[in-house]
């Protein structure tokens, strides 16, 4: 009998690629162990757009990535339908793009390379274009048609993770990775620390796999390797609601603010592109300038977005690493990048999977794996692209509604959208279990319940990442008490709410403060008025 | 860098403050309505996603409007609701629906047989059988018929002596005053000739439309809308104001034509009236004159619809009723009355409406009053009913408290 810190492979990183690397993994029958030194999903992979791409934006420029987009889109809507949203999605052509060199010309050649790469694009005319989108620029002179779509990414990284939990998996959050353990050249095991209890602890395994996002660099350089990575932020701003209901890009070359998607209840413009120093990944702030260029990109995408109330504006980092081909490590690879470190730098039992994109999140943890089963001598073929992710079975909302007998309450169709057919799971008991906690979200309490008992919630941003509590119009401001009652009983520990409530708020300021004027500073200053606790003026003082 | 709000009826200024709800009557007595944030702005993120979150729900809003007076954000909450309900609800409408949103269909049958119809609508089996059949409430005391309509008696007596005047407005008197309460339309004509006004009515005047709104029959609202509009912009042309007896008449077509039906009605707006506002109006600037009867006393107490709340108008009457001499006015709980329209009539709805109705009706029985003032017809069956106390509108009051002929006379010169 192994003992309980003995496993096949070892995967630091709790983001998309570690969790599909941990469900491929356990799929295949390995022993599991994934580590995450915060929550899931909580680096680049819950700071992007939510774009299900098509690949359309790549087509012209890297034929590759887009095939691999298309390919991998395919098998996201059959895999993780609860997890997608067919929007469809539009490459428009503005006025301005056609002065720029980008004009219809360039269309065609986008709408060839499209259909050469296997992405579905049509052409059609500005009047059909305003039908699809009524939202979109009306002054757009061409548009194309693709397979775009939204992807919720955190609830994908949780369906893979719990997947990865069913077939086995251990999944540790809050265990920060410290240092490996050698033995000669090789890999033998992590050490980890658990960052709420301070305590230390030691696992083993034949393999580990470096799934770190821009932090594998570091986690790299204690395996005394190197890969040359670049951190590179992006800025979204989230809007308060749906503007529009098909995503929206620019039909140029690919640059700062030119893709609208719409997720969930919400709008998100994004990204800029800035390379930053490691330093900052861990602490990013969205800056006025570009918040600015956020906004007049948007707005010629989607006029009506400079009217339209802003909830909040986040960063993520990209990985971006240099060429292995490339000695001077100025050239940027684009694509997947898994490297051996045994064939590369001679060091046993040590696989890195960086590069790609959530999109390709999948293809990536299929290619780590292959390499782990290389390693371990296994033959075990990959069905990650075939196989139904968990709450995947039933399809989407409509379908899953009809789980519920009679007519499904706002939070039971909520949490449909969300859960997907796990919701069967969530036991609207009492009449209390069945009341919204989160009104902007439709969140119950019932669901609230079941996420901390499933889903490894341990504080408010676990759970907001889970359910979407506290991510609607108020920020948290009307619901996060409510939640945070909720969530310290559940973990044992009433006296945990006020703290828990002030670490949540704390991070919602963050994100509001960038965007700050209008409706939004309203809200901070209603915000403000509920939470902050000062001493009341006594009359004598007047 | 952003200045204004564009998101419809501004729903996105929702600060989720929740005073709607504070103030909400319904909420208060029907737990399966779940209020107007969650029906109004809440609901409408999720709409927007996907219209499977419609909730059923939003029909118990009984659309008072008083959400919307409440909230400091100026979101048009109630609008939010009945847009919702115009865009998702996949009922078609009932027969009771039908018939009670037809006020200008039924109006002329019911006239016709007026002497039959409210003999029958007052008998208990026929009651019985309503409720049975169509869920007419049988609890209800069903509004009578007239034999005469306003229109008919005004044509006969009334129309002849207009051209005499020296100013000139159109009066538009809705159903309630044509179908069920001729009289109200005869003592606007009084008032409005005692105080020098020629009143012209518009042949071919529609149903403002509310009813069919409330139940679903938006494409024959909007038929009646243009109808309307067209007539409103002769009368203008012509330089006649535009006034009207019925508070939610009013407020449709100001408010709900633009919002609810799409029907631009900007270039008459201010153009329309409420006769409580005209006159007042009129009579703080000087324009007329009033000469009230001596030894005129009463003691009434004024009740203020909802929707002439959110019109901002109630004030006016009080001010308006408060130049009486003899008139001793106290105003009762801000509360609505519960009837809103057609929902009260409705089986489903009794027992909330009546709910909702018991602080106002309470505080009627305190004040004691020989009669209730309120400007609004549906608030006049359910006070009738509920309390026994009768309801005049204020301009039936002003037509017993004025001088006629001194007035006329004053008016003159």
């Amino acid at each position: 009998m192994p003992a309980n810190n003995e496993f096949d492979v070892i995967i630091i990183g709790g983001g998309i690629t570690g969790a599909g690397t941990a469900r491929d993994c356990s799929m295949r029958g390995l022993r599991v162990l994934l580590i995450e030194r915060h929550d899931i999903a909580t680096g680049a992979t819950g700071r992007n757009h939510g774009l299900l791409h098509s690949g359309a934006r790549y087509a012209v420029k890297d034929s590759e990535s887009a095939e691999e987009c298309i390919r991998e889109n395919k098998i996201l809507r059959s895999i993780a339908a609860n997890c997608v949203e067919d929007t469809g999605g539009l490459f428009i052509t503005l006025p301005e793009d056609e002065e720029a060199g980008f004009g219809l010309d360039y269309q065609k050649v986008f709408i060839e390379a499209c259909i050469k790469a296997g992405i579905e694009a049509k052409a059609i005319s500005p009047e059909e274009a305003k039908i699809m989108e009524p939202s979109v620029n009306p002054s757009l002179i061409g548009a194309v048609v693709v397979p775009d779509g939204s992807v919720d990414p955190f609830r994908l990284c949780s369906a893979n993770v719990t997947d990865a939990v069913m077939h086995g998996a251990k999944v540790l959050t809050y265990t920060e990775f410290t240092d490996f353990i050698k033995e000669g050249d090789a890999i033998v095991g992590v050490k980890v620390t658990d960052t709420r209890s301070g305590e230390a602890a030691e696992y083993r395994a034949p393999v580990t796999v470096n799934a770190a996002g821009i932090w594998g660099h570091a986690v790299a350089e204690k395996a005394g390797v190197r890969i040359s990575m670049y951190p590179a932020k992006g800025a979204l701003l989230v809007f308060g609601h749906r503007v529009n209901n098909v995503v929206i890009n620019r039909c140029r070359k690919s640059a700062d603010g030119d893709i609208l998607v719409p997720g969930d209840t919400v709008t998100v413009i994004g990204t800029t592109s800035t390379k930053i120093p490691f330093e900052e990944c861990d602490n990013m702030e969205v800056t006025p300038d570009e918040v600015n260029l956020l906004l007049r990109e948007g707005c010629a995408l989607c006029p009506s977005l400079a009217d339209t109330r802003i909830l909040r504006a986040y960063a993520g980092v990209r990985p971006l690493v240099a060429d292995d081909s490339d000695p001077s490590g100025r050239s940027i690879s684009r694509g997947i990048v898994c490297l051996d470190h045994e064939s590369r730098d001679g060091v046993k039992g040590f696989v890195s999977i960086t590069g790609g994109k959530l999109m390709t999140y999948r293809l990536m943890a299929e290619l780590a794996t292959d390499a782990v089963c290389r390693k371990l001598g296994v033959r075990q073929a990959c069905a990650t692209a075939t196989t139904p992710l968990p709450g995947s079975a039933d399809g989407r909302i409509e379908a899953v509604s009809k789980r519920f007998p009679g007519k499904p309450s706002a939070g039971q169709k909520g949490a449909a959208g969300r859960q997907g057919d796990l919701v069967g799971k969530i036991r609207f008991d009492t009449e209390a279990d069945k009341r919204l906690v989160c009104e902007c979200e439709n969140v119950t309490l019932a669901e609230i319940k079941y996420a901390v008992k499933e889903l490894g919630v341990k504080n408010l941003e676990d759970l907001r990442r889970r359910t979407r509590v506290g991510m609607g119009t108020c920020q948290g401001t009307l619901c996060i008490r409510k939640a945070a009652k909720a969530l310290a009983e559940a973990l044992g520990d009433p006296s945990l709410a006020e703290k828990l409530a002030a670490d949540y708020l704390d991070e919602r300021w963050k994100g509001m403060r960038a965007v700050g004027w209008g409706d939004t500073l309203r809200e901070m200053e209603f915000m403000q008025r509920v939470y902050k606790f000062e001493k009341p003026y006594s009359y004598d003082e007047v | 860098m952003q200045e204004r709000n564009i998101s419809a009826k501004n729903f996105e200024q929702c600060q989720k403050c929740s005073v709607c709800e504070t103030v909400c009557p319904v909420m208060a007595n029907n737990p399966d309505y779940p209020g107007p944030k969650r029906s109004g702005p809440d609901g409408e993120r999720y709409r927007l996603k996907n219209g499977i979150f419609f909730e059923d729900s939003l029909k118990y809003c009984l659309n008072c409007k008083r959400c919307e007076v409440a909230c400091p954000s100026g979101v048009r909450i109630a609008d939010l609701i009945q847009q919702a309900r115009i865009d998702y609800g996949r009922h078609t409408p009932k027969l009771r629906d039908t018939m009670l949103a037809s006020t200008d269909q039924m109006g002329p049958l019911a006239s016709t047989f007026a002497p039959v119809v409210n003999l029958a609508l007052g008998l208990g089996p026929v009651k019985g059988l309503l409720d049975a059949t169509i869920g007419l409430d049988h609890r209800r005391t069903m509004p009578k018929y007239a034999s005469k309509t306003f229109v008919n008696w005004f044509r006969k007596h009334a129309a002849d002596k207009q051209d005499a005047f020296q100013r000139h407005i159109t009066y538009f008197h809705g159903c309630y005053a044509n179908y069920n309460y001729p009289q109200l339309g005869k003592d606007f004509v009084t008032v409005m000739n005692a105080f020098g006004y020629g009143v012209h009515i518009m042949h071919g005047e529609r149903c403002c439309g509310v009813a069919k709104i409330a139940n679903g029959l938006i494409p024959a609202a909007t038929r009646d809308a243009a109808v309307n509009m067209k007539l409103f912009r002769k009368s203008v042309e012509e330089g006649r104001e535009i006034v009207t007896v019925s508070t939610t008449c009013t407020l449709t077509l100001l408010e709900e034509y633009p919002e609810l039906l799409q029907v631009d009605n900007s270039d008459v707006k201010s153009h329309i009236s409420l006769a409580e506002q005209f006159l007042y109006k009129a009579l703080e600037s000087g324009e007329i004159k009033a000469v009230w009867k001596e030894g005129y006393k009463a003691k009434a107490a004024y009740h203020c619809p909802c929707h002439q709340k959110r019109l901002g108008l109630g004030i006016l009457t009080t001010e308006l009723l408060g130049m009486i001499p003899g008139l001793e006015l106290t105003e009762l709980a801000d509360s609505c009355c519960g009837i809103a329209g057609t929902y009260g009539f409705k089986k489903e709805n009794y027992k909330v409406s009546q709910l909702i109705g018991r602080p106002l009706f309470d505080s009627i029985a305190a004040a004691a009053p020989e009669f209730v003032a309120c400007e609004c017809e549906t608030c006049k069956w359910q006070i009738e009913m509920s309390t026994g106390v009768p309801v005049k509108n204020p301009i039936s009051i002003l037509a017993e408290a004025l001088d006629l002929e001194k007035t006329a006379e004053a008016n003159r010169q």
